[in-house]
């Protein structure tokens, strides 16, 4: 147990700090803590942490993601056409979403891999790209996502949310499988060092790919699930939740030099960051004071984190690799 | 092979230019009144907006950092100064310009402990002050656009002409040349790239990194108050958020202008040219009259290529 605790120390900090934030926000809120209260917050938490997840790929692989929020968007847009009507056809519905996603990282994959461009560069370029496509299929919010179907997700199952039950899930059958194998071991490989890691015989360009890939398909689940939540299309959603992802990943631990932190890591931090946003509300504390404090408390947890330097023996090792 | 190594930067810096006469020739193909001295002289003088900006962003990204605190800072020193410009105290209207510069100054040091002493990724670090400066900015203004105007100075920076220029044009040239000044004959110029290029060598070498890292971002934090000071003079006051779509055109024409993100390699030259590029292909495509949508999708397609085009000639080589 102690070890374990030791090699996840960053995910274990991270769950505590989120567990005593929960605490607080349950114990603040006027209605005190219900399944409707904690529903409600699972489902906003659930939409940052899958944009987090989605921002999680880029950062593992030494790169960085500045399109999450805009495949947000052109997915969110492209489901407020196609998830409605009748069952088969929102699971087709559902699958052109994801399938738009992964295209997406895709295209911003080959880019890094083939065009050789800097990711940060790259997903910049192509973010006002899909911004542009997502404008295309909705210039106004509008559309309408399938209550029925909306509500199946956003709801709760026997007084569990639903958007805590995806989110153990996504950790449960899609994480925990992922790294064992080798994909997910390369992943940390080409993000620790990717010479070393293409000397050792992996397929760098195709961990790269691949990571691209999952990005853009858990940029499409969260957009797919802000559509659930709001039951609209709006091709404007995107700029926040891009800068909020980079944030949930660093407070998740995730290590922007790449190769540190993990998927469940990025979703605490999603998480903690929302609850933080969520406590501002109902804290008391004057609205337009609420701004500050929260941009306070994202620079105080960052800057915690990177006290550990201040410790450091020898001036070197504060330089990295 | 080595004096094309040297010259490396310099046929970079020269694409947006080719880029830029291609844009107006094109553009004048379809809308003739592009080729005429006031529609090119406007230009000039919306471009000096961009290229004040850039300019800080350039020296942060040649040190191999990004400085995601523009859009507030430049909303911050628009807010002060036009505040202290109208109190009507004669003092303050002084006071206006350099107060909102000290301002940009203090934002860039406190992003510089952030990076250089606490080692944060500065990418993290300068959003989480941004978001702060936000704060602040709400507090004070009370979420509506904040009261007072430009003094007499700050308009005839943003909208005067000089001898025929534009004295924004002006101010922009006269800014890059003191910069490219700096970067080439002094020391710091040297160390600036040379902490891009690798910090720990750089400080084995006895170089106090930290302190470099400061100036460096002092010297962006001061640019994004210029632009401010010079934006708030161009709408004669400070609105709300008047700096966010600044941000991604700036990174957008430093790339363009062949400074490498990852630091170390670059120049201010060719940071001139990609914000001159932008500032035109922004500028035609709403002469086009397109919708949004395709306006951010060509803008996309535009820089995907111009980086695409860039790699490839380096393959080349």
């Amino acid at each position: 147990m102690r070890n374990l605790l030791k090699a996840n120390q960053r995910e274990a900090i991270a769950i505590l700090v989120l567990a005593v934030l929960l605490t607080l926000y349950l114990t603040t809120h006027p209605t005190g803590a219900n399944t409707y209260v904690v529903t409600i917050w699972a489902n906003q938490c659930l939409i940052l942490a899958l944009a987090a997840i989605a921002q999680f790929f880029a950062v593992i692989v030494r790169g960085i993601d500045l399109s999450v929020g805009a495949v947000m968007a052109l997915t969110n847009c492209v489901a407020s056409y196609l998830v409605i009507g009748s069952g088969l056809d929102m699971a087709f519905g559902i699958a052109a979403v994801l399938a738009v996603g992964v295209a997406c990282g895709l295209f911003n994959g080959a880019l890094v891999v083939f065009g050789r461009i800097q990711p940060i560069v790259a997903t910049l370029a192509t973010a006002s790209l899909f911004t542009g496509l997502a404008l295309l299929l909705r210039p106004t919010p509008g559309g309408r996502i399938d209550y029925d179907l909306a509500d199946a997700f956003t709801l709760d199952v026997l007084g569990i949310p639903t958007a805590l039950i995806i989110a153990a899930a996504v950790i449960g059958l899609f994480w925990v499988p992922l790294r064992r194998t080798g994909l997910g071991l390369g992943l940390y490989a080409v993000g620790s060092s990717e010479q070393a890691a293409f000397q050792s015989g992996m397929p760098v360009p195709v961990i790269r790919l691949a990571s691209f890939a999952m990005g853009g398909l858990f940029a499409g689940l969260a957009g797919l699930y802000f559509s659930f939540v709001t039951t609209t299309g709006d091709a404007g959603i995107g700029p926040n939740y891009t800068l909020n992802s980079i944030a949930a990943v660093v407070l998740g631990g995730v290590a922007l030099r790449g190769g540190v932190g993990t998927l469940t890591g990025a979703m605490a931090g999603a998480f903690i960051l929302k609850t933080i946003g969520s406590l501002m509300f109902f804290s008391g504390l004057p609205p337009l004071a609420q701004p500050f404090i929260e941009g306070l408390i994202l620079a105080g947890a960052i800057a915690i984190g990177g006290a550990g330097v201040l410790r450091v023996k020898n001036r070197l090792e504060v330089f990295g690799k | 092979m080595n004096t094309i190594r040297q010259n490396l930067p310099r046929i970079d810096a020269l694409f947006p230019y080719v880029g830029t006469v291609l844009l107006i020739l094109g553009g004048s193909y379809f809308f003739p009144q592009i080729l005429g001295i006031e529609y090119l002289a406007q230009q000039l003088q919306i471009a000096a907006f961009l290229g004040v900006l850039a300019l800080g962003a350039t020296i942060v990204i040649l040190l191999g950092h990004i400085d995601l605190s523009v859009p507030w800072v430049l909303g911050g020193a628009a807010i002060i100064s036009t505040s202290l410009a109208g109190s009507g105290d004669p003092a303050f209207i002084v006071a206006a310009i350099p107060m909102a510069l000290l301002f940009g100054a203090l934002v860039g040091v406190i992003n510089g402990v952030g990076v250089a002493i606490l080692r944060i990724p500065s990418m993290v670090w300068t959003l989480a002050v941004n978001s702060m400066l936000l704060g602040v900015a709400v507090l004070n203004t009370g979420g509506f656009n904040p009261k007072g105007e430009a003094s007499v100075t700050m308009t005839w920076l943003a909208t005067g002409n000089l001898a025929g220029f534009p004295v924004a044009f002006l101010v922009w040239m006269t800014v890059t040349g003191i910069m490219a000044l700096i970067l080439k004959r002094s020391a710091f110029g040297r160390y600036l790239s040379a902490i891009g290029y690798n910090e720990k060598a750089t400080f084995l070498s006895g170089v106090s990194t930290p302190s470099v890292i400061f100036a460096a971002f002092a010297i962006a934090g001061l640019c994004s108050a210029l632009g401010g000071i010079m934006l708030a003079g161009y709408a004669n006051q400070a609105y709300q958020s008047m700096g966010d779509p600044f941000l991604l055109p700036t990174i957008a024409a430093v790339v363009i202008g062949g400074t490498s993100i990852l630091g170390g390699r670059g120049s201010l030259i060719g940071t001139v040219g990609g914000v001159l590029f932008i500032t035109l292909l922004t500028s035609i495509l709403s002469v086009m009259q397109i919708s949004d949508a395709w306006r951010n999708i060509i803008f996309g397609v535009i820089i995907i290529s111009m980086l695409l085009l860039q790699t490839l000639r380096r393959k080349g080589n």
